[in-house]
């Protein structure tokens, strides 16, 4: 660790595993978050997000391995740490029974707030989540949306030093999540940190500044989106349709075209740096795709690189 | 309008021996808090049914059957009349009721329904806490159930002696002795089949058999033994006791009744700690 104080990672994981009987959920993985970073795991359904998020959150034992956060143990110190985190958790938590409003001040007493100052931050928080007007509503009649932005207001509480996001926006309509994801890139730029786990490529290159992929159980890669798109994929992908009966047949008659190329059951994609170029290229060879599609490459790109499977199956 | 302004405040994180140690005692009270939040919602009808039970089961049983039992002069109620017999236990037995309610219903609902003790698990409360916070709660629960039909006792005259008081404080030990065992249970369910079975074939017959109407020397010697396995007549008969005044005849089993029940409870919340600790970090 360097000795830097404020440069030392806020999470520090070495070889961390969690074993489930003789299922192995996360497999030695070697990670740290820095103050101030958004860092995400990115993977898909099963890969291992959610069993490493419930150890940073301190509500999982570490089966092996070192994990420090905020350069305490979370076994012997879950309790502390707990108090200066935010929790976001995949499945929403909020107490139905009771109104928006305390279900925020209610939340801020668990950390110790006196009832005056749990209840100002909650109005503050209202206003953030845009909720000020429910606020003396029942929770059970919000929306999907309006609930999640309830829940990261209540996950921000106590001001915590980490604010982690289990799957933040699945379940959500578009014009939701794109609302949630200006929410959390607010709180980005105000410098607090993020930890979120997710299988949605585009809300892992909206919000996060560095991500490692998981497969597995285990890390394949890590980096930021833009160096993990350089690293393992090329600036652009020819996405083609084929005609039923037809895609089966053109195996082996695309090759020298692009620099690589991925037979998904339903598309072909060829990556190169012109695809344009490889959209003529083929149409030269007297292949005429239904549909074409040239696109920029994304980190699901990188996924089916690294796994040779798609990121939502 | 005016949202711009991120509500959080972020300052360098204190890492280490900087970051704060939650008090131990503070997350008990929040949990204490939150159950007073939500029965807050609904105090007005549950007060209403408090007075109601206990006012139908006197008039029903204590003066409606009472006046045969009483013509009947049976020495085996000890000699008083049926409503002054059957008081301090019905007492006991609707406290144990409302507790084993709390202990299944908030149980399920914590871990299953609306999952709140995951949410405060995510804070700095403990399993530990979240258990000390939910008695904390049955407890006041039962005093408050027990209070009301002490209130209702008198009004009907009731009373043998000033003794039935104490059916107050029995009636809290025996919802515990009920409780805690059955939420440590509660949290390895996932539905509601349990907690049907436990009133169906738990709950009810304890209620009918474990001496709150009748003696339990009336029923039969094979199984009388059932009875003294289940807190709930060791409640009664010493709330019968004090409450006839008779409990001096026979200090030891008064004494035998306090440690068979107290045993349940201490026991209970012992296995609640750990069960739920099982149940909230997997």
């Amino acid at each position: 660790m360097p000795d830097d104080p404020a440069a030392a990672p806020l999470i520090h994981a070495r070889g961390l595993t969690k074993r489930f009987g003789p299922l192995t959920a996360v497999d030695a993985i070697d990670f740290d978050v820095a103050p101030g970073e958004s860092f995400g795991f990115l993977g898909p359904n099963g890969a291992g997000k959610t069993s490493a998020m419930r150890m940073i959150a301190c509500v999982s034992p570490v089966t092996a391995g070192t994990l420090r956060i905020l350069d305490l143990d979370p076994t012997t110190d879950g309790a502390r740490i707990r108090g200066r985190l935010g929790v976001v958790p995949q499945q929403d938590t909020l107490d139905t029974e009771i109104s928006v409003r305390d279900n925020l001040v209610i939340y801020g007493r668990y950390f110790g707030l006196s009832r005056a100052e749990s209840r100002r931050r909650a109005d503050e928080l209202l206003e953030f989540a845009q909720l000020t007007e429910r606020a003396g509503d029942k929770v059970e009649p919000l929306s999907g949306g309006m609930k999640r932005r309830l829940t990261i207001a209540r996950a921000l509480i106590n001001e915590p030093s980490i604010l982690l996001l289990d799957e933040p926006t699945t379940g959500l309509d578009p014009q939701a999540r794109h609302l949630l994801w200006e929410r959390l890139y607010r709180l980005k730029q105000r410098g607090v940190t993020l930890v979120l786990t997710t299988h949605y490529m585009d809300e892992a290159e909206q919000l996060c500044d560095r991500l490692v992929v998981m497969d597995k159980a285990r890390i394949v890669a890590e980096g930021s989106p833009r160096d993990l798109i350089r690293e393992w994929s090329t600036r652009e992908v020819t996405e083609m349709r084929f005609p039923v009966g037809v895609q089966e047949t053109i195996g082996g008659r695309l090759d020298g075209i692009g620099d690589r190329i991925e037979m998904l059951p339903d598309r072909v994609l060829v990556y190169s740096d012109d695809g344009e170029a490889v959209a003529i290229a083929v149409h030269g060879l007297g292949l005429v795709p239904e549909t074409v599609l040239v696109r920029r490459s994304s980190l699901e790109d990188v996924f089916l690189r690294l796994t040779g499977r798609s990121l939502i199956e | 309008m005016a949202l711009a302004d991120v509500p959080a405040r972020p300052q360098p994180p204190r890492t280490g021996d900087a970051v704060p140690r939650p008090s131990p005692f503070g997350g008990l009270r929040a949990v204490y808090e939150h159950l007073w939040l939500l029965y807050a919602r609904t105090w007005r009808g549950s007060i209403f049914g408090n007075f109601a039970q206990p006012v139908l089961f006197l008039v029903a049983m204590g003066i409606g059957l009472g006046s045969y039992v009483d013509k009947a002069d049976s020495a085996a109620m000890g000699g008083v009349p049926y409503i002054q017999f059957l008081a301090p236990a019905l007492l006991v037995a609707t406290v144990m009721q409302t507790a084993v309610f709390e202990a299944t219903f908030s149980v399920l609902e914590g871990f299953t329904w609306v999952r709140r003790y995951h949410a405060m698990h995510a804070t700095p409360l403990t399993p530990r806490a979240i258990t000390f916070g939910q008695l904390a709660w049955i407890a006041t629960r039962a005093a408050l159930v027990g209070s009301i039909f002490l209130v209702v006792i008198f009004l009907f005259g009731a009373a043998a002696t000033a003794g039935i008081i104490f059916a107050v404080p029995v009636g809290i030990l025996t919802a515990l002795a009920f409780a805690a065992p059955l939420a440590a249970y509660m949290s390895t369910q996932r539905d509601t089949t349990a907690f049907n079975s436990i009133w169906r074939f738990g709950i009810t017959p304890l209620f009918l058999f474990s001496g709150t109407f009748f003696p339990i020397e009336q029923l039969p010697e094979q199984i009388r033994w059932i009875a003294w396995l289940f807190p709930l007549w060791h409640g009664v008969d010493l709330a019968r006791s004090l409450a006839l005044g008779t409990a001096y005849e026979d200090p030891l089993v008064q004494v035998v009744h306090v440690v068979f029940l107290t045993a349940f409870a201490v026991g209970g919340t012992i296995a609640m700690v750990v069960m739920f600790r099982r149940r909230l970090e997997p």
